[in-house]
This record gives C-alpha cells, sequence and structure tokens, in this order.
C-alpha cells in the first residue's frame, strides 16, 4: 500500500510525519537543511502560533518555527 | 579592548589579534551553535583575561581572551552562535571565515547534550574543513535532568575526534577540555575525522577540482572543501577566495605568474 505523501503545513498538531523532499534550492534550501531537514527526519507539529502561521515543529530534539511559505515545500509521509 | 569582524573584515581581525600585548603559543576557536553555552565555556577558561566590546561601523562582535595550560599560552575566540558554515547570514560567514581562512591551530564545537543530533550538522561541516577539532558536549547536567546520556567515548570513535563532556556552568569538565586542546594543538594526537563522502558524480568531479584548487592555493587551505564549495557556487567564499589571492605577496606563490592565481580561480568558480 502507498504511504500518503502530503505538505508539511497539512500535518496536524500532535502528529508526527517523516520528511520525504525539501523542494527548495539556494540558500532557502541550504537553512532548512541546516536545522536537520533531511529526508527521513521525524517531524512533530507541537503548536501553531495565534495567527496560525508559523507553525512550531520538534525536529531532532530541537523546537523548531517554521512560516508556511517554507513548510510547504517539505514533502513529508505519515508514520504509525 | 574590542573585537569585531565584519563579513570581509577577517584579515583585519588576524592582524588584530596578531597585534596582541599577549604572546600566544596557539590561538583556538570556539564554535557551536546558538545558546550552547559557548561564553560560559570561554569564561570559564579564560577567567577575567578577555576583551569584548563594539568596534565602530563593524556588525558582529568577537571576544578573544587567554589561558594557561601546561605552560602554554592559549588565545580563545569566542565565535558567533551558528546552526551551519553555509555562510547564509553575517555570523556564519565570520565563523567560517575565521575557522577556514584564520588557521586557528584548533577548534572546539561546543554542543547542546540535550539536543546533541541537531549541534552535529556543525560538528560535521568543521571537520570537514578542519581535522584539529574538539568536540565539547556541553549541559550534561541537563541532559541528565532529561534522562539523555550521552556515549562520549562512541562519539568519539564515529567521528574520529576527542569528545569531552562538560557541565560549564558548574564548571565541571574544563580541565579536561584544557587537555584535550593541548594534545591536538601541540601534535600530541591525531584526529582521524569522519570522512563525508558524497555520490559518485560528486566526487568525481571533486577529485577533477582539487588539482586545479591545490594548484592555486599551494596546499595552503583543504583543497577538499574549497572544490566543494564551488560545486556550490557559494559567492561568499569565492570572493573571500579571491581577496586572499590578491593579497598574497608575489614571493608567496612562486610558481604562479602574478595575477594568475586569481585569473585560475575565477575560471574554475566560473565552470558552475
Ligand atoms: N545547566 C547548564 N546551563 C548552562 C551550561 N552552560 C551554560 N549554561 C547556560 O546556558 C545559557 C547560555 O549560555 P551562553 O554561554 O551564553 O551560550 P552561548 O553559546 O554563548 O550563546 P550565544 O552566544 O547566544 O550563541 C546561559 O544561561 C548559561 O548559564 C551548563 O553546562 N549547564
Ligand atoms: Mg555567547
Amino acid at each position: 500500500m502507498a504511504v500518503a505523501e502530503f505538505e508539511l503545513t497539512q500535518l496536524p498538531i500532535g502528529r508526527m510525519a517523516e520528511v520525504v523532499k525539501v523542494g527548495l534550492t539556494g540558500l532557502a534550501r541550504n537553512r532548512l537543511l541546516d536545522l536537520g531537514l533531511v529526508p527521513s527526519t521525524i517531524v512533530e507539529a507541537i503548536r501553531k502560533s495565534p495567527s496560525g502561521d508559523p507553525v512550531a515543529y520538534k525536529i531532532r530534539g530541537a523546537v523548531i518555527a517554521l512560516r508556511s511559505e517554507e513548510s510547504r515545500h517539505i514533502t513529508v509521509r505519515s508514520i504509525n | 579592548m574590542g573585537l569585531t569582524a565584519q563579513s570581509t573584515g577577517i584579515y583585519a581581525f588576524l592582524e588584530e589579534l596578531s597585534r596582541s600585548p599577549v604572546k600566544a603559543d596557539a590561538v583556538v576557536a570556539l564554535a557551536g551553535n546558538p545558546n550552547t553555552g559557548k561564553s560560559t565555556v570561554f569564561n570559564g577558561l579564560t577567567g577575567l583575561n578577555q576583551h569584548t566590546g563594539n568596534w565602530p561601523g563593524k556588525t558582529v562582535v568577537l571576544a578573544k581572551g587567554n589561558y594557561r595550560h601546561r605552560n602554554k599560552s592559549i588565545t580563545l575566540v569566542d565565535l558567533p552562535g551558528t546552526y551551519s558554515l553555509l555562510a547564509n547570514s553575517a555570523d556564519e560567514q565570520v565563523a567560517r571565515d575565521f575557522i577556514c581562512f584564520g588557521d586557528p591551530d584548533a577548534t572546539v564545537v561546543v554542543a547542546d547534550a540535550t539536543c546533541l543530533e541537531r549541534n552535529l550538522n556543525l560538528v560535521l561541516q568543521v571537520i570537514e574543513i578542519t581535522p584539529k577539532t574538539i568536540l565539547c558536549v556541553n549541559l550534561v547536567d541537563e541532559a541528565k535532568r532529561k534522562r539523555i546520556e550521552v556515549d562520549c567515548p562512541k562519539l568519539e570513535r564515529s567521528l574520529g575526534i576527542p569528545v569531552v563532556p562538560a557541565a560549564a556552568r558548574d564548571k565541571v569538565g574544563l580541565t579536561d577540555l584544557k587537555e584535550a586542546i593541548h594534545k591536538v594543538v601541540f601534535g600530541k594526537q591525531r584526529n582521524r575525522p569522519k570522512r563525508i563522502v558524497y555520490n559518485q558524480a560528486i566526487e568525481a568531479v571533486i577529485g577533477e577540482l582539487q588539482g586545479e584548487v591545490k594548484r592555486l592555493f599551494q596546499g595552503k587551505f583543504n583543497s577538499r572543501w574549497v572544490a566543494l564549495r564551488l560545486l556550490d557556487g557559494d559567492p561568499t567564499l569565492v570572493n573571500e577566495m579571491r581577496n586572499y589571492l590578491q593579497r598574497r605577496q608575489p614571493k608567496a606563490e612562486p610558481f604562479l605568474e602574478k595575477g594568475e592565481g586569481v585569473k585560475g580561480f575565477e575560471q574554475l568558480s566560473n565552470r558552475f
């Protein structure tokens, strides 16, 4: 059975997913990779800011806020 | 007296460093992610023998200080906290330029034991530049509280560099750190850092570029690392390299015609 892939922006708060792809180039891509967002990394959506953007994610033991303009370029797949 | 380095001001900073009243036997850089306790380590090692402050017109503040260990005087430079050395910001560029062009005798990376995994990105980037790297796993007290235990001997084996656990706020581990620095700086221990191997296509181009980089810089920089950055097409690094080649005295490049280094490098960097 194929595992569903979706944008990180669609990950509900409290759920985890695995990074499949970072679809950006240049410095924006470097920044995300440097935060530990490389393929196979597990990401957990922790909480939303009052306006809904940015969202705080737990990545490799650290909490990091990402704006939707960044997170929508990150493809993840659900894990159980 | 304050010391700062602008994104392009590495040479001014190095000159300032060499004019220091205290003649140091070695210069050691302190790098690390933000908020990992670099300044606490720095203060713990140097005590009151340090200078910080603002340098008019400059952007990034660097602190430097001194300590003595085993009868050697060591100058420590506290670099800005960064997640990376890929020069996404002025801070990252200063840290990278100092580690790469400042030619420190060793670089200590201070990491946070409570989220070590994320800190290892910077560690891998630093050991890709220089084997003379020491990892200080700080905040082990905080980690213990969170029931996180770091297996430093195992980490040491997989990274190929000395790994020293510390709780810098309580001055725990600082003597071991001084000892590890001493061994690396004075050649009592040779590190064999883990080599990051890229895919075949990339390795092939690195091999091709490396020879040319070695010729242009006459072994001055780590040619593998320079080749990788050329592949990245990092304009700030290309710029800094060009500065280096332009500044260099002709007598230091007996095999190259004046200006050939700059031109050759330009050609090399334009290929990507
Ligand atoms: N529990 C604990 N706290 C520490 C330790 N070392 C440093 N701290 C605390 O961590 C905080 C950050 O320490 P700094 O030394 O300022 O960290 P830094 O890496 O210099 O931070 P930046 O320069 O902003 O990147 C301070 O509140 C320190 O007191 C430690 O070993 N254990
Ligand atoms: Mg600091």
